[in-house]
């Protein structure tokens, strides 16, 4: 919520002290609402100013914490559209595991998806957590599971256990582990009290959303906000809608039960269905999802589109600058420039390799923009890429003296000569796309 | 108790409605027409608008085979690709497409370089297959396509075909022929939402109907650019509810184009173990792409894979029979 300079102001004492190293109390409250200051810097703040912009400065969605070991964290989203500014938390993936499954299974299917790692520009790829689900008889065989996920992961545990007897032995077993407890009933003082004394977080479950306004009530105001919001559903075009009303309640009404990020359990016929689902809702507002299933394709499809979509999009995504061969080039193969702009390299060295060929791809830091952008920022230069070169002690690797630059910034190419001398400078098309035709067209050595 | 009032969005703006096909009390062929866009509300969100249509879903076939058509797709086409009258066919009657697309990639220079003549007897061969409402689609060699889609146009008047694509630094040939035959036409533009205004603008100077344009803001795939199609969709789509009517178009997206050119639905498990199961990627990959661009407000997706066109059509009709929120 955004209060205006004027209605700080008239919060501050204006005596225009100056101990909060500024001059006058109006140009405090300015700062203040550009949030260049804080309030406890003027000695002489009120409490009803405190407790007013306190309220104020808080998150219109709160954080939610899950497990110790490695911590998952959801939550203060501040926009519906990651164009406006950016999403915070991508979504967190968590696998489920049951206890009616036989042992054997699970171990290797808990080693298995700890080991499940995949780097993608930089970053590596992985699930969040394990949701454990009891849905036998047997108490010991659910005791068995989180022993098994303890002893061989450090992701977070969320409990899925309508037996209150046998979640509360649970809750000891992970009381240094800060796991999640799903509850599928109306959310009850003993669940306040036991999240409280063992700091768990709680994924409240509703009907509607006049239940859903009534639990979440209860428990913020019993002092549990590490929570998730579940609103029952079984139509993912509901469940859309859901979402987009919850998330739009939370940072534009400022309605204070629905600030809390959404978790949702994907119910699905099959894989196909699945990833289709999780897909979808990872895009729009559910900050946690639980996958009954799971294969690497799925996973890792899953991976890309969460990385994509949870990107800044003020911040590109950019790969590290060095020479990568494409196919298995020689040291007389063609020699390609280009920006460390993740998309550039992507499309580039997918042309390139598309073409049949074998290259060394040379990529440039430039602070991740594109080809052109970096050039009118004076990052993409002759002598920004000859310095490369040299850094990187190319000529020593390599016995080819052309080096092709993208068709987009062709007037470097003096320069570029210049400053590599020995070198000859091919310009090359202008679109990725048309790579491969240059390819074939042009002698590139 | 705090009560709680759904929040609903003021909305100044609507998508148009364009109608793709003809039949025959229309001037074409086509059993029956399809409409897209209408809405009047952020993607599915029934209880702040109205959906006349859902989002619909065509499927490729080739003028000549892709040089690069990957072994996972050939699974399913390998019988057909090289009749593209058959293969679409298949797909109307086997995956459940609702339109076809007609790739005439063959015709550039480059690829194939077939005559104007060889196009319009595919595409002619293709009408006489299939009864579903037909997209033409081509490619950026200027001089080309633009003599392939005058005859094209020409060749296919009264069936309102979607003549897919212009760009800025062409199009005043081919919008001509869509007019003059009565053709639907899609805008294409790279990624930004200036370029798609100021296109949409230079066809409206040209006096070409503004119920016949669909709008295609560039597929990236997922995994090489998805995100920034997925932004520029969702930035258009707001921008027209707001009610900027240079924007309030439908638009299409190329899911199965893009998709299956990448390396990640095509390289074998023995080269990428950890990427899983070749025929799952595929499939994967594409839907993946197609369901966030149709959360983001996508109406027409050209698929590839078949298990893709499936899942998504289930997604849509599950979707559309969910009425209002709770």
């Amino acid at each position: 919520m955004v209060i205006s300079g004027l209605d700080i102001f008239k919060l501050l004492p204006r005596t225009n002290c100056g101990d909060c190293g500024v001059p006058t109390c109006m140009a405090f409250a300015m700062k203040l609402a550009q949030k260049k200051a804080e309030l406890r810097e003027c000695p002489f703040a009120s409490e009803e100013a405190k407790a007013i912009l306190g309220a104020a400065a808080e998150s219109p969605m709160q954080l939610a914490k899950i497990g110790e070991k490695s911590v998952f964290e959801a939550g203060n989203e501040t926009v519906l559209f990651r164009h406006e500014k950016t999403f915070v938390h991508q979504t967190g993936i968590a696998i489920q595991l049951c206890s009616s499954e036989e042992e054997k299974e699970l171990l290797k299917k808990i080693k298995e998806i700890e080991d499940y790692k995949i780097e993608r520009v930089g970053e590596e790829l992985y699930t969040d957590l394990f949701f454990l689900s009891h849905d036998t008889e047997d108490a010991q065989q659910f005791l068995k599971i989180i022993d098994l996920v303890k002893q061989n992961s450090k992701k977070g545990i969320i409990l899925d256990c309508e037996n209150q007897e046998v979640l509360s032995e649970a809750i000891q077993l992970l009381r240094e582990d800060s796991p999640a407890v799903l509850l599928k009933k109306e959310i009850t003082e003993a669940d306040i009290e036991q999240a409280k004394v063992n700091g768990l977080c709680l994924i409240i479950t509703a009907k509607n959303f006049d239940d859903l306004t009534l639990q979440a009530e209860k428990a913020k105001n019993a002092g549990v906000k590490n929570l998730f919001l579940n609103l029952d559903c079984d139509n993912l075009g509901r469940q859309l809608q859901n979402n987009t009303i919850l998330r739009r309640a939370a940072l534009k009404q400022n309605f204070k039960p629905f600030g809390f990020p959404l978790f949702s359990y994907i119910e699905a016929e099959n894989k196909d269905d699945l990833l289709a689902k999780a897909s979808f809702l990872l895009c729009k507002y559910c900050s946690l999802i639980v996958l009954p299933d799971y294969d690497k394709a799925l996973l890792y499809s899953l991976f890309t589109l969460r990385q994509n979509i949870y990107t800044d999009p003020q911040k590109p995504i950019q790969v590290e600058a060095k020479v990568y061969p494409i196919g298995e080039p020689t040291p007389e193969s063609p020699v390609f420039v280009t920006t460390n702009f993740s998309l550039t390299y992507f499309m580039v060295s997918g042309e390139i390799e598309n073409s049949g060929i074998s290259a060394h791809l040379l990529i440039v830091d430039v602070e991740g923009q594109s080809v052109l952008t970096a050039w009118a920022a004076g990052k993409f230069t002759g002598e920004k890429i000859a310095k490369f070169v040299k850094d990187i002690k190319l000529e020593e690797q390599i016995k080819t003296r052309k080096i092709i630059i993208p068709g987009f910034v062709a007037q470097i190419s003096g320069d570029l000569e210049e400053a590599l001398p020995g070198w000859e400078v091919i310009v090359g098309c202008q679109e990725a796309s048309d790579i491969p035709s240059f390819i074939k067209n042009v002698e590139l050595v | 108790m705090t009560n709680f009032k759904i929040p609903k969005e003021k909305i100044a703006g609507k998508v148009t409605e364009v109608v793709i096909g003809a039949t025959s009390d229309q001037g074409g062929t086509r059993s029956h027409t399809i409409t897209i866009g209408g809405s009047t509300a952020l993607p599915f969100l029934f209880f702040e608008g109205d959906f006349p249509h859902p989002p619909v879903i065509a499927m490729e076939v080739f003028d000549k085979p892709p040089a690069k058509y990957p072994d996972v797709l050939l699974e399913y086409y390998r019988d057909v690709i090289g009749k593209p009258g058959e293969m679409a066919k298949k797909c109307v009657e086997l995956y459940g497409a609702e339109l076809i697309s007609i790739r005439l990639e063959g015709t550039h220079p480059e690829k194939g370089n077939k005559s104007v003549e060889e196009a319009v007897e595919i595409v002619k061969q293709v009408l006489t297959s299939v009864e579903v409402p037909i997209i033409i689609s081509g490619h950026s060699f200027f001089e080309k396509i633009n003599e392939v889609m005058k005859k094209v146009c020409e060749v296919t008047a009264g069936e309102n075909c979607l003549i897919n694509y212009v760009e800025n630094d062409n199009y005043k040939t081919i919008a001509a022929a869509c007019i003059a035959y009565k053709h639907t036409l899609v805008a294409q533009t790279p990624i930004d939402v200036n370029l798609a205004k100021q296109l949409n603008i230079l066809l409206i100077e040209m006096n070409f109907p503004e119920d016949k344009i669909v709008m295609d803001p560039l597929t990236g795939t997922l995994g090489y650019g998805l995100e920034y199609t997925y932004s520029i969709i969702e930035r258009i789509r707001n921008d027209c509810l707001a009610g900027d009517k240079l924007l309030g178009f439908p638009m299409l997206i190329n899911p199965g184009y893009e998709s299956f050119k990448i390396k990640e639905t095509r390289v074998s498990a023995q080269e990428y173990p950890q990427w899983g199961d070749p025929e799952l990627r595929a499939a994967y990959w594409e839907t993946a792409t197609a369901m966030s661009l149709l959360a983001a407000g996508a109406e027409l997706l050209i698929l590839y894979h078949p298990r893709s066109v499936e899942t998504v059509k289930q997604k849509i009709r599950e979707m559309f029979a969910s009425g209002n929120g709770e």
